[in-house]
């Protein structure tokens, strides 16, 4: 599979990237770092008449400590999130998910705004940003918009941003030192796409207590309020992501969920 | 023989090809470049069955689109056999009338690059009318399924039946246990896809076919009876070959439209396959089901085997092997390495809308593996025994080789009851017995399971005349050549496409002519460079090549000392090859083999006036003594964690015990069994082609279907028993399937032993977690219910 001809802009500014996503309309596409865009196109599945390369783009490189929180902008790699080349606001959670995403030649180049704005429901960002109540900040002709994790997958390859608009990074509240949290993904192999994520974090100095029903072919079921989560409880948050009881599904998430949790109380 | 100074039979030398292959220098169908090369992209069907109402080429692109009413004169791939009541499915280059499975090829576009021929393949529109796909073969077979070809009147490709009368055994065996299994369809997925570029040589008046095969001089006999034109007329190169495993021993559809475009554009054309293409278009194997029963006495030994077995033979019959080599296959090799009173089998070849059956590495032998030994393993159960102490007291123990088996298999020599017992210890059950009665801290649980086979390999004439497939195997030849400056050139039919012969085969060459293996050249997969081959299939080419180089080097052995002795005044016999030289036996006088190939070539006057006119090359030709195959076995044991409550499965410890005689090159032999253990790894637990309804293949890309890579194959242990063959050259035995026969079993007897007193029983390959779950949930409902 080879994709249709299609043309190609690296703009050298953000405001130019934004006019030329305004300008191609739905024909416009942004290029980060390619790892899922590449075989869409290669399918043309995605047949689109530009793309426009932001991974250069300086605005979108930035990581930056914010004192309460973290800013990691849009191009932030995999791997740089893995090898601690940027700060990590969640004491080991950031790192130890980006160890788990594909393999090493697709964590240097593929990307955490690329990620998010491309939106498929197994994406370990996608679901571990919604479990951090993180905020995307968007930028498009009208100014900067903020949107928290939980509200920018708006289901299977669908977000909150308008076509003409570009992820300029993620914002992370820090986690406090009696912070604990734990995570679980459940995938056929190392590198492949989960089949079910299961988080929690509870932070008691910040009031946090949050659990993640993830990769569940649809955006990520977030329980809010997850102090004293019991296996009632959480079986209860399986069936409300969607997935009956006696179904695979719902044991595998069932058994992400609680081992997270379980790995929470071990940290 | 000659001194081997650590370089020839039985030396750990490093591949010599693996120069070129680890610098990611080999050059594959994909590195070539021709001037004025076009690429082809194929229209292909996207449903199971249907008929072709209309197919209309795009305005403007007429010239560029070809479907099967374009291609005049080309005839249809045909792969008959000749047993008794054998239904022909011809299939057409391109789809004509009817589609049969998705991903058919259906029309075929040319443009300057595949871009832009899969632009034009998306304007071609298709008028397809959808008919009842066959979907399931056990469903196949029955009375009144849609069918596959009009013209049949059933589903059945062939049936066979091997018919013992079971009546007197049935009465007396203490157990009995009935089993039905099932292995999934799979798509063999080597790293390199196929690929085609062919040309048409004015000069020659020849068409060159560059494709990626196995078999280059059978691929040569098929083109000839499609495209209508001689032999002579068509050459055959593969070049390096990025594996095969049997999904390059077919005559392509695509290489027969090639040949013909090429003739038609009058420019180089090219076919490159991508991933989408071999996955949608091509899963092609491994699919059986049996409904077997094993009856034994009371202390669990084999009694009887009795079987009825359908084997998936998808919509067409590949050339050559057929689409009943394998199910046929089953009936002959299902009694495995064990003695038994009785035996009854019936098997059908069950055609269906997907792709055609392919033999992958092990062909019949992995299913009937996985099916026997989860017997043997039930029956362990019943007569509360240990796996390995039914199996001991049914294998055919060494004293009776060489033995013939129930269906008048010949195995020629070996222990195994050694290989098991070896395993076993290797394993150190007690060790694992008694973890798993401690538990393990994380709440998996331990199981043990092993599996044990024997493999016919390198077996020929009498073996296959019988099937009446298109190609018998019968001598294998080689042509060995020293040249002027003493290198030795051979030239063999087959093809190398991991099995490391340009390294084995030069080892075998100093075994005789005591010339380095780094002088050795090796010329292969290309028709019109070597004698004809059958090529690489059935684990024969160490056997078989092996044979064919060392009976040419013989004869270049002979001349040698013809020329040698005249020269240095001795008799031939008094001489001893060793080193590159050629040596006065008992002292230092020696010339080297260089400076007699100088006399042949170049000072012919200092030869002796009786000398062979023949000159210093050679075509010999070789057969073992007796062709019906050496006999390879193996014992497999593994111990694996089962997670009930996620479905998986980890292999803790993996041990091979494994004799394939006269062992070449170990090192070489040590990387055969690895690699096919991790493709039998992958049938066991990871790789399923599944279906829907309608005949469609659910895992398009390789994010779904599921093939395991080095963080899914452990540390395989392997230790090497070396009983010779007594008819090959060197006692050498075929083993290059081996490796990815005994997984599947080995892995599901210790899933099954794992979960034994859940009540648990795996009977189906690949044991994924759904399938895992599905299986401890049934048995907890049981149990409820009970």
């Amino acid at each position: 599979m080879k994709p249709p001809k299609f043309a190609y802009e690296k703009p050298r500014t953000l405001e130019a990237a934004i006019r030329l996503l305004a300008d191609g309309g739905d024909g416009a596409k942004l290029l980060a770092g390619g790892q899922s865009l590449g075989p869409i196109l290669n399918f043309r599945l995605a047949q689109p008449e530009l793309l426009v390369d932001v991974r250069t783009l300086p605005e979108l490189s930035v990581a930056r400590d914010e004192g309460d929180s973290v800013f990691l902008g849009a191009t932030t790699t995999h791997s740089a999130i893995e090898d601690g080349r940027v700060p990590d606001p969640t004491r080991g959670l950031l790192p130890a998910v980006a160890r788990t995403i594909a393999y090493r030649a697709v964590r240097n180049r593929g990307t955490l705004g690329g990620s998010l704005a491309h939106a498929d429901p197994a994406a370990d960002w996608v679901n571990v940003m919604a479990l951090l109540d993180a905020e995307i900040v968007a930028q498009g002709p009208r100014g900067e918009r903020r949107v928290r994790a939980s509200e920018f997958v708006r289901g299977p390859l669908t977000t909150a941003l308008a076509v003409d608009e570009i992820v300029l990074g993620v914002r992370i509240r820090k986690l406090s030192a009696r912070a604990r949290w734990g995570h679980y993904k459940f995938n056929r192999k190392p590198g492949e796409f989960a089949e079910a994520i299961g988080g929690f974090v509870h932070d008691p100095e910040r009031g946090v207590a949050r659990a993640l029903v993830g990769a569940i072919g649809d955006a990520p079921h977030v329980v809010a309020d997850a102090s004293g989560l019991d296996e009632p409880r959480m079986r209860a948050a399986v069936s409300s992501a969607g997935f009956g009881p006696d179904t695979y599904e719902h044991q595998i998430h069932f058994v992400a969920l609680k081992r997270a949790v379980a790995r929470a109380a071990a940290a | 023989m000659t001194q081997s100074a650590g370089k020839g039979v039985g030396a750990r030398l490093r591949r010599k090809e693996d120069e070129r292959f680890l610098r990611g220098r080999g050059e594959y169908v994909g590195n070539l470049r021709m001037v004025g090369m076009l690429d082809v992209a194929f229209v292909r069907s996207s449903v199971a069955h249907a008929r072709i109402c209309a197919v209309r080429k795009p305005a403007g692109h007429e010239a560029a689109v070809f479907t099967i009413d374009d291609l005049a004169g080309v005839r249809p791939i045909v792969a008959n056999s000749a047993l008794k009541g054998f239904k022909s499915a011809p299939q057409h280059v391109l789809a004509k009338d009817k589609v049969r499975q998705v991903g058919e090829a259906i029309v075929m576009c040319v443009a300057p690059t595949r871009a832009e021929a899969e632009d034009i393949a998306a304007q071609v529109e298709l008028d397809l009318e959808e008919l009842p796909a066959v979907v399931d073969m056990v469903a196949a077979i029955k009375p009144g399924a849609p069918r596959v070809h009009d013209e049949w009147l059933d589903n059945v490709v062939l049936e066979t039946l091997v018919d013992d009368n079971l009546s007197g055994i049935r009465a007396r065996a203490a157990i009995k246990v009935q089993r039905r299994i099932r292995t999934a369809r799979q798509c063999m997925s080597p790293i390199e896809g196929r690929g085609v570029v062919a040309h048409y040589d004015r000069r020659l008046n020849q068409l060159t076919v560059h494709s990626a095969a196995q078999m280059p001089h059978i691929n040569r006999a098929g083109l000839s009876e499609c495209l209508g034109i001689d032999q002579g007329r068509i050459r055959v190169v593969a070049p390096d070959v990025g594996g095969g495993f049997g999904y390059k021993g077919i005559l392509l559809p695509e290489e027969v439209c090639l040949g013909w475009l090429t003739m038609k554009v009058g420019r180089p054309v090219r076919w490159l396959e991508d991933r989408f293409e071999q996955l949608t278009a091509n899963a092609n194997c491994r699919e059986h089901y049996y409904d077997i029963t094993g009856y034994a006495d009371a202390d669990g030994r084999l009694l009887a085997i009795d079987c009825e077995a359908i084997v998936d033979s998808g919509a067409y019959s590949s050339y050559p092997f057929s689409a009943c080599l394998e199910a046929a296959q089953v009936g002959s090799i299902l009694p495995g390495p064990y003695r038994m009173d009785g035996y009854r089998c019936r098997t059908w070849s069950a055609a269906t809308n997907k792709a055609p059956i392919l033999p992958y590495r092990g062909v019949a032998r992995t299913g009937v593996c996985f099916a026997l030994e989860l017997v043997l393993d039930a029956i362990a159960r019943e007569a509360r025994k240990e796996p390995y102490e039914v199996r001991l007291a049914s294998l055919v123990p060494p004293e009776a080789m060489p033995f013939v088996n129930i269906t008048k298999k010949y195995f020629d020599s070996g222990d195994y009851p050694e290989a098991l017992r070896r395993a076993v210890k290797a394993l150190d059950l007690p060790k694992w017995r008694a973890r798993q009665r401690r538990g393990e801290p994380d709440g998996r649980r331990v199981g043990v399971g092993l599996a044990i086979f024997c493999e016919q390999a390198a077996h020929g004439t009498s073996v296959y005349h019988g099937w009446g497939i298109p190609m018998v195997p019968g001598h294998e030849q080689c042509t060995a050549r020293l040249s002027p400056d003493g290198v030795l050139e051979l030239r063999i039919g087959a093809h190398s496409h991991g099995q490391g012969l340009e390294t084995t085969l030069a080892q075998v060459a100093h075994e005789i002519l005591g010339v380095d293996p780094d002088n050795v050249r090796l010329v292969h997969g290309d028709t019109a460079l070597t004698p004809y081959s059958t090529g690489t299939w059935g684990s024969r080419c160490m056997v078989m090549s092996g044979g064919a180089v060392a009976t040419a080097c013989k004869e270049i052995e002979k001349r040698v000392r013809a020329i040698a002795g005249k020269l240095m005044e001795v008799a031939g016999d008094d001489l001893v090859l060793e080193a590159g030289r050629v040596r006065v036996g008992g002292t230092d006088r020696s010339m080297s083999l260089a400076e007699v190939a100088h006399v042949w070539y170049r000072a012919p006057q200092l030869l002796p006036a009786d000398v062979d006119p023949a000159g210093l090359e050679a075509t010999a030709g070789y057969k073992t003594k007796q062709d019906t195959g050496t006999f390879s076995y193996a014992c497999h044991a593994c111990a694996v964690a089962v997670d009930t409550e996620l479905g998986t499965v980890e292999i803790l410890d993996y041990v091979v015990v494994e004799d394939g005689g006269t062992l070449v090159n170990p090192m070489i032999v040590d990387g055969q069994v690895f690699g096919g253990a991790a493709q039998g790894i992958g049938t066991a637990l990871y790789e399923e082609m599944p279906f829907d309804a309608q005949g469609q293949p659910l895992a398009s890309t390789l994010a779904d279907y599921m093939l395991p890579g080095a963080t899914e194959v452990p540390a395989i242990r392997i230790e090497h028993m070396e009983t010779p063959s007594p008819l090959s050259y060197f006692g050498q035995k075929g083993i290059g399937e081996g490796g990815a026969i005994a997984p599947p079993a080995a892995i599901a007897n210790a899933v099954n032993d794992a979960l034994a007193d859940l009540g648990v029983e795996v009977l189906e390959s690949p044991i994924t977690p759904r399938r895992l779950l599905a299986a401890v949930a049934a048995a907890r409902a049981g149990r409820g219910a009970a």
